[in-house]
């Protein structure tokens, strides 16, 4: 292997594994379920995407030939992050909606208190309730 | 060269992964664990990809693919359960 192919290798395995880490400290520090839905679905997908190129161009020159099976997998990556984002987002934006999650921006979860489940929900039962026993 | 290099993004992907499980333990709403649980496979999809420089084999291949589709299927059906109740309508 010549000493080209190893400069491009390791280039693109470095730059994979820092975007790889950078989606992942975003998971971990960003303040809402929003943004943090943001952060793995872009930059981890570009991270480990590049990983499987720095493996297909080694692949190719330890083979002799241009070998591009691992293509897919990065194809896969590709095509999937956005699905995932959006029925995740989908899924999150019902649990705001009914109230057995935390609004956005909302730090009480932060420091372990956590809301009583379904609150929201409760109080509106509740206002149902008065409105309706004031019906004849 | 290649040696130092796989070794710089072996450590970037364990500090990666161990975020992402911190997330997991941590993490407030199912969402936050479901989309930690999907990071954690791309992430580990990345790993065996490494594995496979380092060894110098072509057989993590399969094995990579195998944990994208699977990690994409398990993603989406844990969604589909918190969104409606129900995995296939």
């Amino acid at each position: 292997m010549s000493l080209w192919v190893e400069i491009l290798v390791s280039l693109l395995l470095l730059v994979g594994g820092f975007f790889a880490l950078v989606g992942s400290i975003g998971l971990a520090r960003l303040p809402d379920s929003f943004t943090r839905m943001h952060a793995p679905t872009k930059a981890t997908t570009l991270g480990v995407g590049s990983v499987v190129v720095a493996l297909l161009v080694h692949g190719s020159a330890t083979a002799g030939r241009p070998q591009l099976g691992e293509l897919a997998i990065s194809l896969f990556l590709f095509i999937t992050a956005p699905v995932v984002a959006h029925v995740l987002s989908k899924a999150a934006f019902r649990a705001l909606r009914t109230g057995s999650a935390a609004a956005p921006g909302d730090v009480g979860l932060a420091d372990g208190k956590e809301p009583p489940p379904g609150a929201a929900v409760g109080a509106a039962e509740a206002a149902t309730r008065a409105a309706g026993s004031t019906r004849p | 060269m290649l040696t130092v290099a796989v070794v710089l993004t072996y450590a970037a992907l364990g500090t990666a992964i161990a975020l992402n499980i911190w997330r997991l333990v941590r993490g407030p709403d199912a969402t936050d664990r479901i989309l930690a649980l999907d990071t954690l496979t791309i992430n580990v999809i990345g790993v065996v990809m490494l594995l496979g420089i380092a060894v110098g084999t072509k057989v993590y291949f399969e094995a990579a693919l195998i944990l994208a589709m699977m990690g994409f299927v398990g993603t989406v059906a844990l969604s589909k359960y918190l969104l409606g109740g129900d995995i296939i309508e």
